[in-house]
This record gives structure tokens, sequence and C-alpha cells, in this order.
């Protein structure tokens, strides 16, 4: 699989987490492209965090890139039965524990859950944005990402760089496999036939438990 | 009721070293002629508490866009944010000249302990930024244990001024915002001495009904007519 094949199907997978109905917040590149592959018959709600619950795409037609931007920035539009709300009133909802799932990358994860992916000290200063607050508020935190970096694993015993938020993640999905946190480490659910189980676990620096009920994560 | 004077008697209201909040999201909801007037002013060091950087690059072409012109032209030596990344100016001033001072805020913490500002609260409980390096923000005064939860005790922020950005504005100075661009603007409007809200347009009392006002005119003190943008 090339780079963008590897994107669609981390995407493709997570897509189907989501249920009919949930409120759903995604973060910036490959969590865009979950929207696209959702199953027949479910309907998420799109949430941004800058105050748009029922997010939609932009036509020429609802285009007002002064008036409606989502959180990156970009022109964004709402939805017939959407709404506009404050930043507090936006976060109270996501702290609140009213967003089922946020669907993010990472730059590490590890075997507590825990994430990080706002800040490469000495090079980069991005700011954590909203993510540390969706990730201690939302119902289900699924991270998003390919398994390594330039060959390098990302899902290590514990985050060299500084944390996003602690014992946060629900859920890691790869391109390799699927990953659940438990209170002993992560669990591998699902791989991909592609890989060995061996291959898997020679791309993860953390030790990964074998679920008893491992099967394959393609349809 | 609120003074309505024109941008340029604003702009004088506003000394050097003042800490101000800007309302908007990358923009959107920026009072973008107060903040064009105040960008071709001589005030300097300026506490920019502010969302985020903006960037650039405005959805009109603009070389640059809303609080990136302050940014652009060095009038603020401090940034208390949650996002700079889309604006390389601020990683430029901040970190390879010295010259910006940058202080970085979890976004939901941040309209919180404006809100907490605004409300006369003495700080803000949230779990957010637990276990991370927010525990050593200067914002932080320590962690408690609530139920079993640990949480962050995050200081209250007020301002000097805040600049505010509606779409319509009423003669009591209710103020009505277009699409996405309440976010901040709504806490900061409680949060600081002196509020001016710039309105794209200008309107009669009665124009905008009682219960669509979402900053009610008791907290603004001027008003300045903007224009479309």
């Amino acid at each position: 699989m090339d780079k963008a094949e590897i994107k669609a199907f981390i995407a493709k997978r997570v897509a189907r987490e989501l249920k009919d109905g949930d409120i759903v917040n995604l973060g910036i590149g490959l969590p865009t492209m979950v929207p696209n592959y959702l199953p027949e018959g479910v309907t998420v709600i799109l949430q941004s965090e800058n105050g748009i619950i029922r997010t939609a795409p932009v036509t020429d037609d609802n285009r007002d890139a002064i008036h409606v931007v989502d959180a990156g920035g970009s022109p964004a539009a709402v939805a017939p039965g959407g709404s506009f709300i404050d930043s507090a009133t936006s976060f109270g909802l996501i702290r609140g524990g009213h967003v089922d799932a946020t669907i993010l990358g990472g730059l590490e994860v590890d075997e507590e859950g825990s994430l990080a992916n706002w800040l490469i000290p000495g090079k980069r200063m991005p700011g954590m944005g909203g993510a540390m607050d969706l990730l201690v508020g939302a119902k289900n935190v699924i991270v998003a990402m390919e398994h390594t970096a330039k060959g390098k694993p990302k899902i290590l015993k514990k985050c060299r760089l500084p944390y996003t938020a602690v014992k946060c993640i629900t859920k890691i999905i790869t391109e390799m496999g699927v990953m659940i946190v438990t209170p002993d480490g992560l669990m591998l659910t699902e791989y991909n036939p592609e890989f060995t189980i061996d291959e898997i676990q020679a791309a993860t620096e953390a030790q990964l438990i074998i679920s008893p009920e491992l099967k394959s994560m393609v349809d | 009721m609120p003074k309505f004077i024109t941008i340029e008697e604003a702009v004088k209201l506003i000394p050097d070293g003042a800490t101000v909040m800007f309302g908007g999201f990358m923009g959107c909801g920026n009072a973008h002629r107060f903040i064009d007037a105040l960008s071709k002013s001589d005030v300097k060091d300026l506490t920019m508490i502010a969302n985020d950087g903006v960037c650039p690059g405005g959805p009109m072409g603009e070389e640059y866009y809303g609080c990136a012109k302050l940014i652009h032209n060095k009038q603020v030596k401090k940034l208390i944010a949650s996002h700079v990344g889309l604006n390389p100016e601020v990683a430029q001033q901040s970190m390879v000249d010295g010259t910006l001072e940058v202080q970085l805020v979890p976004q939901g913490s941040l309209a919180e302990m404006i809100r907490a500002g605004g409300a006369g609260l003495g700080g803000v409980l949230t779990p957010t930024g637990v276990g991370t390096i927010i525990e050593e923000s200067p914002f932080c005064l320590g962690k408690q244990n609530i139920d079993g939860r640990d949480y962050l005790l995050m200081k209250p922020l007020h301002a000097d001024f805040a600049i505010i950005g509606g779409a319509k504005i009423d003669k009591c100075g209710n103020v009505w915002y277009k699409g996405s661009s309440q976010n901040f603007n709504i806490v900061m409007a409680t949060a600081a001495d002196v509020v001016i809200a710039e309105a794209e347009e200008i309107v009669k009392i009665g124009e905008i009904a009682p219960e669509d006002v979402r900053t009610s005119g008791i907290f603004v003190d001027y008003v300045v007519e903007g224009g479309k943008y």
C-alpha cells in the first residue's frame, strides 16, 4: 500500500467504530477522511470545537468564509438542524462527556493509553488547541495513525515527547491492526492479514497482548 | 448606554503595554476594521489574549488577516493563546528572534479561565492538562483530587480591554453574531475593564430580538462601525 492507500485503509476501519447518531469530533488530516467510509445507515453529527454542531461540506451556495470556519480556520458550513455555540459552551460540551468519539492522529502513543501529538521540543510549538480537552472529555478516544514513522515505532512503552493527555486512549487503529487499551497494556484485537503477528510486534515497542478472539481487520 | 465612536477614537483608547483580549477564531469574529487601524498605529508592547495567532493569508486574499497584522507589525510582546502553529511569524518571533513571549493554554481551559475572569470566580478546576506540562504553567495553581479524579486549578483571566467582533449591534450595544463568530467573543466581552465592540452594521433598537442577543449591551462600553467585511 502507498501512503494514500494506507490512510484510506485506516479511515475505512475507523468508520466502523461509529454508530448512528454519534456526536463526533475529527482531528486534522486522516480523521477527516473517516466520514467518507461510514457504513450504510450510519449518520453521525460532526462537531467543530470552535462552535459548530452538525458541520456540513462547503458548497458555492453556503460558503461564507468570513463568518463560518472550522477548527482549522478553513471555510466551513452548518447542516440543516445544526447550531452555532460559543467556545465556552463548546468545551463544556466536550469536557462534559457529550461527545461520543474523537478521532485524531498521534506522534507517539504508549501502553498506558497516553498520547503525545502536540509538541516537539525545540522544533515546533504549534500549541495544543483543543486536543487536550477533547482527550479528557470524549467518551471514546480513537487514535488513527500509521503504525510507524519512517520505520520507527510510534507505539511505545512510554511516550518520550510531551504528553497531550495521559491514560486517555480507548483504541488505536493503524494499517497493521486494532489495539485496545486494557489495564494490563495494549491488546491486539484485529490484525491486517498482510502482516504476521511477529511483524506487527516487531514494529511496536510496547509488548502486545494478543486477544484470544483475534480476528482480521479486513471485511 | 455605550458610546458610539469612530475607529480612530477607539484606537486612541489603547495605551502601550495594555492587556487586550481579541475575540475570534482564526480571524473569524475578529473586529477586522479596528484591528487594521490598530495595526497602523504606534501602539506597542501589547499582551494579546486570543485563541490563536491567526495566519498570514486571509480568505479574501489578504496578506495578513485579523490579529496576524498586529503580530506581523511586532506590536505584541506577549501572546496568551491555545494555538499559534498556523502563523509562522509567531514561531519566528518567539523561538528565533526572542522578541515575543508565548504562553500556551488548552483551548477549553482558556475559554473557561476567561469566563471565570468575567464571572467573579477565583479559578477553574479542569481535568484538562493533568499529567502534562500544563501543570508547570504559570496559570496553574496546583492539582486537586475530587471524588477520585484529578483536576488542575487554573487562574482566571482578566484584561484591560476586550475587542469584540459582531455582525449587528443595536443602539443599546446588544450584539448579534453571525455564523461561528461567537467563539471567544462571548466570554471576552465579560472579562475586561473596557469593551470595544465592532459592528458590521449598527441597527435600531428592536432589530435584534431580545432572545437573539448573545452579548448584552450592558457589557459593551464603546461601539464602532466597521461595515461589511
